[in-house]
């Protein structure tokens, strides 16, 4: 496990992470979110030594990570980038070697893991001639080629198309699945919804909500329920301890005082003709997260 | 959860510097522009000297044309192509059609006996082959002369100024490139910035001995070739040093441009903090070449580690250091090298991640 505790970092007296703490769990994804500016990229580039801590600490397994941990860490800056005029294939390469893979080694690797990314015909073209979405598949292929046991990705999703976005989450939750731990950024709130298991939120360099995505869920959850029946549900606000927000014949979004009101209100529906559903309404990341960085 | 999993072993420094510079090489060796521009440095060497070893052989002779009746005149003079005409008005027509730079005819009313005829200038060079000179003692035969003292000064001058900037330039560029393209983020992810670093100037400093040694080769083959070994005779010790001294001289400027390109982002912006290392490389260049036969400035020369690659050679090959000078002036030098070194990492490093506008000297000092 990847444990961050107590990180701060100033740049000429602005404070910019201030007591960042949380955990990267193996086996799971986090999704990390927070505004621009909100010290995302500082914190992954803390952890991966790129960027020295003013204090804190990064460990993993319960040991401080050190340089030599870093063959373990897979990373994927938040600024896209490989040398333009080498070849894919070599470009991989070069990077499994500096992570300390025997040049055969290397080779294999890379060459598995670019035909798995779908680059299996552009492994000699000059990475400058690939088009963007193929260089984010070269880049992808870059931070997983050492097999890292810690994944890092600074918005790994951003500039891909709906499809890309799909084959990058998918090896994401491979490498999870194979127990990795990763840990993503993302602007694009739905897709860091549907993907992760765990959440960490950050506002002005500090941590406002972190752990499990279905715990945080439950604990900004009020009792919002929806309901959708044949009748006419305007009956509903005359019921007490219940208040309407959305309204429209059959279908209606409704808070309620208390589980009691809400069974009330289900029985009542029932009795007033055929109910296709009826539903707690989960806050959506997008709510949760407005919520807590205010 | 398995920390451990992957089969890597780590990489020593050495490793990682050796990979890096590796792939500096490769990527040097396979830019058109690079092979290229240095294909055309070893043809212009060579081209120059079959050129000298042409003109050597080639200066038996001013073309005179000399009149019958006045050949005993010329009969001891070397460096002449004699062409033999007549009369006097044959000789003037060869000279006025260009094909002799001079007529040389009988002249009863001369002193000497015979007249030179030109077109429209004395034929200087003609006229110090006739002349009669005294006889010269030399009382220090063995000094080097001030022509070929000067060539020297000019070799190992524009030498290293052209190899220093060439591949100061180079380091620079492919230290901005990596900034720009981003891809520098990744690799100091991998390795430690020192070993990036390290690698990039190793790699550079490789090429450079590599086309310094070649250029060198390419010289001292060639004059051997085309009989030009008086010029060979006293360079060979001065070029062992030059070579020596700018293996460390080019460290110490990689390490410097290295450092001084990691301040910018964009390559258009190299110029603002290179541009005073450019004039450290240019200095020593027009130093030797105004001051090459003065000893006071060669001496001080040869012991600042930025004109020492240029100005102990020099020394050496006037015979004006003692055996200990060069080597005084290496540890200088190596010394200086080591600082530059630390110093240039320490910017290196405060600056790689630092994008956008130029990083200030005293931020990238400091951290």
């Amino acid at each position: 496990m990847l444990e961050l505790r107590g990180i701060t970092k100033s740049y000429g007296g602005r404070r910019v992470l201030d007591d960042v703490s949380f955990d990267v769990r193996p086996g799971r994804l986090t999704g990390f979110v927070g505004g621009n500016g909100a010290g995302k990229t500082t914190t992954m580039r803390i952890v991966l030594g790129v960027l020295a801590k003013d204090a804190g600490t990064v460990t993993l397994d319960g040991a401080e990570v050190t340089a030599s941990h870093r063959r373990y860490f897979g990373y994927m800056p938040e600024e896209r980038g490989l040398y333009p005029k080498m070849k894919v294939l070599e470009h991989i390469v070069y990077l499994a070697r500096l992570h300390g893979f025997s040049k055969a080694d290397a080779t294999a690797r890379a060459t598995d893991l670019l035909e798995q990314l779908g680059l299996g015909e552009r492994l000699n073209d000059n990475v400058e001639t690939l088009s963007l979405g193929n260089q984010q598949r070269a880049q992808i292929a870059a931070a997983l080629v050492h097999d890292p046991s810690v994944l890092i990705l600074d918005e790994p999703f951003s500039g891909l198309d709906p499809l890309a976005v799909d084959v990058v989450a998918g090896v994401l939750q491979q490498r999870a699945a194979q127990g990795a731990a990763v840990l993503f950024s993302s602007h694009q709130l739905d897709v860091v919804e549907r993907l992760c298991d765990d959440l960490v939120i950050i506002a002005n360099g500090t941590i406002r909500a972190a752990g499990a995505r279905d715990r945080l869920r439950d604990e900004h959850s009020s009792r919002r329920f929806e309901l959708v029946s044949a009748g006419d549900a305007g009956w509903l606000r005359d019921e007490p301890g219940v208040e309407v927000l959305e309204f429209d014949g059959g279908y209606a979004v409704f808070d309620a005082d208390s589980d009691e009101t809400a069974q009330r209100v289900l029985r009542r529906a029932v009795a007033q003709g055929d109910v296709a559903s009826f539903a707690p309404q989960h806050p959506t990341l997008a709510q949760i997260f407005k919520e807590v960085i205010q | 959860m398995s920390t451990t999993s992957p089969a890597a072993n780590g990489l020593s420094t050495a490793q990682g510097v050796w990979l890096v510079a590796e792939r500096e090489i490769g990527s040097k060796l396979r830019s058109k522009a690079f092979v290229i521009s240095t294909a055309i440095l070893f043809i212009g060497a060579l081209a120059l000297v079959i050129w000298g070893g042409f003109q050597a052989a080639s200066s038996s002779g001013t073309p005179v044309a000399v009149t019958t009746d006045a050949t005993r005149y010329v009969a001891d003079a070397e460096g002449l192509d004699v062409t033999e005409v007549a009369d006097r008005s044959a000789a003037e027509s060869l000279v006025e059609a260009g094909d002799v730079d001079a007529a040389i005819v009988a002249d009863p009313s001369s002193p000497l006996g015979f007249t030179v005829i030109a077109d429209s200038s004395p034929p200087t060079q003609l006229l110090l082959t006739l002349a009669q000179v005294p006889p010269v003692e030399l009382l220090d035969p063995d000094a080097v002369n001030d022509a070929l003292g000067y060539i020297a000064a000019i070799g190992f001058g524009i030498v290293f100024l052209l190899a220093a900037s060439l591949f100061g330039g180079t380091i620079a560029q492919s230290v901005v490139e990596e900034k720009q393209t981003r891809v520098v983020e990744l690799l100091i992810s991998a390795i430690p910035v020192r070993v990036l670093l390290a690698g990039k100037v190793i790699g550079n400093t490789i090429l450079a001995m590599a086309q310094i040694l070649i250029l060198a080769a390419i010289a001292i083959i060639g004059l051997t070739i085309t009989g030009q070994t008086e010029l060979l005779q006293g360079l060979g010790v001065p070029i062992a040093w030059f070579a020596v001294f700018f293996l460390f001289g080019f460290i110490l400027l990689a390490s410097l441009f290295a450092a001084a390109a990691s301040m910018v982002s964009r390559q258009e912006d190299i110029g603002s903090t290179t541009t005073p290392l450019t004039m450290l490389i240019m200095a020593p260049y027009f130093l030797v070449i105004f001051f090459n036969d003065n000893p006071v400035v060669l001496g001080v020369m040869s012991y600042v580690p930025f004109s020492a690659p240029v100005g102990m050679p020099m020394r050496l090959f006037l015979g004006e250091a003692q055996w200990w000078e060069p080597l005084v002036s290496l540890v200088i030098l190596v010394a200086t090298c080591v600082a530059a070194i630390l110093v240039g990492a320490r910017i290196y490093q405060n600056s790689l991640l630092r994008m956008g506008a130029r990083v200030k000297l005293t931020e990238a000092l400091n951290g």
